[in-house]
């Protein structure tokens, strides 16, 4: 297969950048995506130009390093799959891909097709466990939860953080994201204690890192790799309005953004 | 040098409650007042910087992904081992104790891993306290499924995403104690060297992999959990960005590098397909609870699977061990695959395959009931092969997995190094020459929540620290040999990329150091690595500047250190005159082809020690002894 990659290259935040077209031949249907862009990156530095940066690490679709958009779409056109799993025989000879960053205000731009996603963790620091140090915990059968239970909270679970949802959101939100781990730790009578506060504490994040307001558009849902279900939203929203009904006043104090 | 495990005189069963009783306390008002490096963010380092963190002491930890919660932990998929015995079928800690023991071939110490065992519970309490979503029963209790190499069901999972699921419990409780202060996460900074002042370990030279910044950290105690050195093959299941080069500047510095050439070779996963691929994707060794693993009996067969008979295919591990089946441990799993492809039995374009069908357990449970105990694994084979595993077997093949070997620790976590320790996959472990499925998890999080909060805390407890800044001229010495380094990579200018290095490296080392070695192959093969090191020093080139981000640097430093460890897991190799787990040389072998160990004469951990670039390593024995489980032959049969 012959494709042409159109990809987005920028030195650095302070730099101009400029998509620029490379030609690559010899593409095997069964390569990933990432794979397409190591046989570019070999070709690259042997003319001595500077390889494409991207991001990646396991290669297997769970560890959420990977991801840029791809003709418009975050991680591509196949459905529930990530950047380093999909498969270029999902194109067609001939076809030209188009390759840039994930673009949000609360996303710092790094180089080429790599972003800061620190934010996410700060959502996470602003409440996302369960508060029980090394040693408190009594045996794991002490409490029962219910099957149907534990499967609701692993499908919130399963969120790899790699932020295609606030890619794909209109408004660069992290809606989906965040009542991931609202649902995944509040569905379950371990995380029953702080709902209320982590519902709190994770919102004031969000909104302090600047990402957009949901608006119920769901194009998160339907980019996410992992298929998170837009119950979620609704979740963090429950318990975000329940909570602050209640006014519970000892909150996790904001993480400064950007740090 | 005289290597002193330290382990606690008396009754196994007392052995780690006595030690902790001995160890020294820092006094909580003190705590703070002292600082720790964690150098790694997965299972074991992350939740050793949690657990420190909560104790009060003063943590920065390291990871060059872009956030914590990436840390290869994540993808381990099967499960967590634990002697709990819910499922009432004659578990206990003396039997994991037991597997463990026989499923590292005799090569492990018997302490570390009683102490494994017995901290295996509490693993599992602290993990669902912390909110992972473990498989359950509809009554709401845990449940469990069996693993390779053992005849209990003591595996817990989630899903197929459990390494995932306990890294995000590690994690979490990383951001808790970032939050509340007392660990400072520095991502994106990759250790570069180790700070040795006055036989002490005291801090470590970092590089920020954004700006290209170094920079120095100065500690009372260092800590490192990088993981495993699988991707010295190129080809393995290990992340991309999976090294060795902490853990080798560590050796460089003094520590000793054990076991080097014990490395796991992972059965199930899916075979290469191209020239181009970057690396292998595993399928769950659970896949082999239900599949059947089998060949034609016709040599070089082309039929697709479907067309044929029963009676022509060859269930080659049932027919072999009838005790264990398609459950024997990795290593002899790898090994009767790679035997059966090299007689010419293998499937797939390659021949480099044999199938794992689950046609008869979807017959027998349903549909249904495969899907939801595997079907993210299936989902994952299609997406990968554009083959559906319900309808057609998959094809698997042996890759490189993970590495017992590791630096040499005590039982306290100590290397040779005083205040530097070593965690999880880094450290030469509990799993002796094989690693049974699903103790991986279980050992990074007992050395992590439980053990080196101890044994650091008596460390810091007994030693005194004099205060040490930038200005010392053994740190100035570090960051002058990282920068001497770093500059020489950029200035060779070569005509061959880093890349084209290490997919060479690796092809040596899976051809003469893999699944099975012979002392002709190890011979070669090290004047190979040597002719090819020597090349690369003089060709490689690397585009780019050191001060942004310029993966191709950091990877030209990595692959420098790939070349000196494989150099090394070959002189281990050669060293080792036996066959054991996962090191298989040909010359021992019984006549049914299984491996022959040689307990008179290899009984020891060889912990090599680093003398010089060019000169010979030295050989350090510890020798292991057997007080509770005798070593036998081990059987599958």
């Amino acid at each position: 297969m012959k494709l042409t990659l159109k990809i987005w290259r920028q030195k650095n935040v302070d730099a101009k950048g400029a998509f620029v077209r490379y030609p690559v031949d010899d593409v095997d249907p069964e390569m990933s995506m990432l794979e397409c862009l190591d046989v570019l990156n070999e070709t690259l530095i042997l003319k001595g130009e500077e390889p494409v940066a991207f991001e990646h690490d396991c290669r297997e679709g769970i560890c959420g390093s990977c991801g840029f958009m791809i003709n418009g779409e975050a991680h591509g056109p196949e459905k529930g799959t990530t950047t380093c799993q999909l498969t270029m025989r999902h194109f067609k000879s001939g076809d030209e891909l188009t390759l840039e960053p994930w673009r949000a205000k609360a996303f710092t731009f790094v180089k080429d097709l790599v972003v800061n996603r620190r934010a996410f963790d700060h959502i996470i620091e602003a409440g996302g466990y369960v508060s029980v140090s090394t040693g408190q915990a009594p045996d794991g059968n002490t409490i029962l939860v219910g099957k149907e239970v534990a499967d609701t909270s692993m499908d919130a679970a399963a969120c790899i953080g790699c932020g295609a949802c606030v890619a794909a959101c209109p408004n660069a939100s992290a809606a989906l994201y965040t009542g991931a781990k609202i649902t995944h730790l509040g569905t379950l009578p371990q995380g029953e204690p702080e709902r209320e506060r982590r519902a709190l504490g994770m919102v004031a994040q969000m909104n302090a890192e600047e990402f957009g307001s949901c608006t119920n558009i769901g194009e998160c849902s339907a980019a996410c790799p992992k298929e998170i279900p837009l119950e979620v939203i609704a979740n963090m929203n429950r318990d975000y309005v329940c909570a602050s009904f209640r006014r519970r006043d000892d909150l996790p104090t904001p993480v400064t953004p950007g740090s | 040098m005289t290597l002193d495990a330290r382990i606690p005189s008396g009754p196994i069963e007392q052995a780690w409650a006595k030690a902790c009783f001995d160890m020294k306390l820092v006094n909580p008002a003190n705590k703070r007042k002292h600082s720790v490096i964690v150098v790694g963010s997965g299972l074991a380092g992350g939740s050793a910087a949690a657990s420190l963190g909560e104790l009060g002491y003063n943590v920065k930890c390291f990871c060059f992904q872009d956030s914590p919660r990436r840390a290869h932990s994540i993808a381990a998929q099967g499960g967590i081992n634990a002697a709990k015995n819910y499922p009432n079928d004659g578990e206990s800690v003396f039997r994991l104790f037991y597997d463990t023991v026989k499923g590292g071939d005799f090569r492990a110490r018997e302490a570390n891993i009683y102490r494994l065992a017995q901290n295996s519970g509490a693993i599992i309490d602290q993990c669902v306290a912390q909110g992972v979503p473990f498989a359950r029963e509809y009554g709401g209790s845990l449940t469990n499924r069996s693993f390779g190499g053992a005849q209990v069901s003591r595996t817990f999972y989630a899903r197929g995403q459990t390494g995932q699921q306990l890294l995000l419990g590690a994690y979490q409780a990383l951001e808790r104690q970032i939050h509340a202060g007392t660990v400072k996460m520095i991502a994106r900074t990759e250790m570069l060297d180790l700070i040795v002042i006055d036989g002490k370990a005291r801090g470590i030279v970092a590089r920020n992999l954004i700006t290209g910044k170094l920079s120095v950290h100065i500690a009372d105690a260092v800590l490192l959990a990088s993981g495993g050195y699988g991707n010295v093959y190129y080809l393995s299941t290990n992340a991309k960005g999976s090294n060795v080069t902490a853990n080798w500047r560590a050796y460089k510095r003094g520590a000793l590098f054990a076991n080097p050439c014990f490395t796991q070779i992972h059965p199930t996963c899916i075979p290469v397909s191209g020239e181009y691929q970057s690396k292998l994707t595993l399928m769950s060794e659970s896949l082999r609870n239900d599949g059947r693993i089998w060949v034609p009996k016709k040599k070089g067969d082309t039929r697709s699977p479907d067309q044929i008979p029963e009676e022509e295919r060859d269930y080659y591990l049932e027919r072999r061990y009838p005790s264990f089946g398609n459950l024997v441990p990795r290593d002899v799993a790898s090994r009767n695959a790679k035997a059966m492809c090299d007689a010419g039995y293998g499937v797939g374009k390659s021949g480099l395959g044999v199938y794992l069908d689950f046609s008869e357990s979807i017959k027998r449970l349903g549909e249904k009931t495969v899907r939801e105990r595997y079907g993210n694994l299936f989902d994952m084979y299609q997406r990968i092969t554009d083959e559906n595993p319900y309808k057609v077997p998959m094809r698997i093949y042996p890759a490189i997995h993970y590495t017992m070997g590791g630096l040499w620790v005590d039982y306290q976590l100590q290397s040779t190094i005083p205040g530097l320790f070593v965690l999880g996959e880094a450290n030469f472990s509990d799993h002796g020459a094989n690693r049974l499925g699903a103790s991986a998890l279980m050992q990074g999080l007992s050395d992590g929540y439980f053990i080196a909060p101890y044994t650091v805390s008596n460390y810091i407890a007994t030693n005194k620290f004099e205060k040490v800044d930038e200005s010392h001229d053994e740190v100035k010495n570090a960051v002058s040999a990282v920068e001497q380094k770093i500059a020489k990579l950029l200035s060779i200018k070569g005509t061959r990329t880093v890349d084209s290095f290490h997919r060479e490296l690796g092809k040596i080392m899976w051809e003469h150091c893999g699944m099975a070695r012979t002392a002709e192959g190890l011979k070669e093969a090290i004047g190979m690595i040597r002719a090819l090191r020597e090349q690369y020093w003089k060709d490689v080139t690397v585009p780019g500047s050191g001060d942004d981000l310029n993966e191709s640097l950091e990877k030209a430093g990595r692959v420098a250190d790939y070349f000196e460890l494989a150099e090394l897991m070959c002189i281990d190799a050669l060293d080792r005159n036996e066959s054991c787990g996962g090191h298989f040389r040909e010359e021992y072998q019984t006549s049914e082809g299984e491996a022959q160990r040689d307990d008179e004469h290899f009984s020891y951990v060889a912990a090599w020690g680093y003398r010089g670039d060019d000169a010979a390593p030295e050989l350090n024995k510890e020798p292991l002894e057997f007080h509770y489980v005798h070593p036998s032959q081990r059987s599958y049969k």
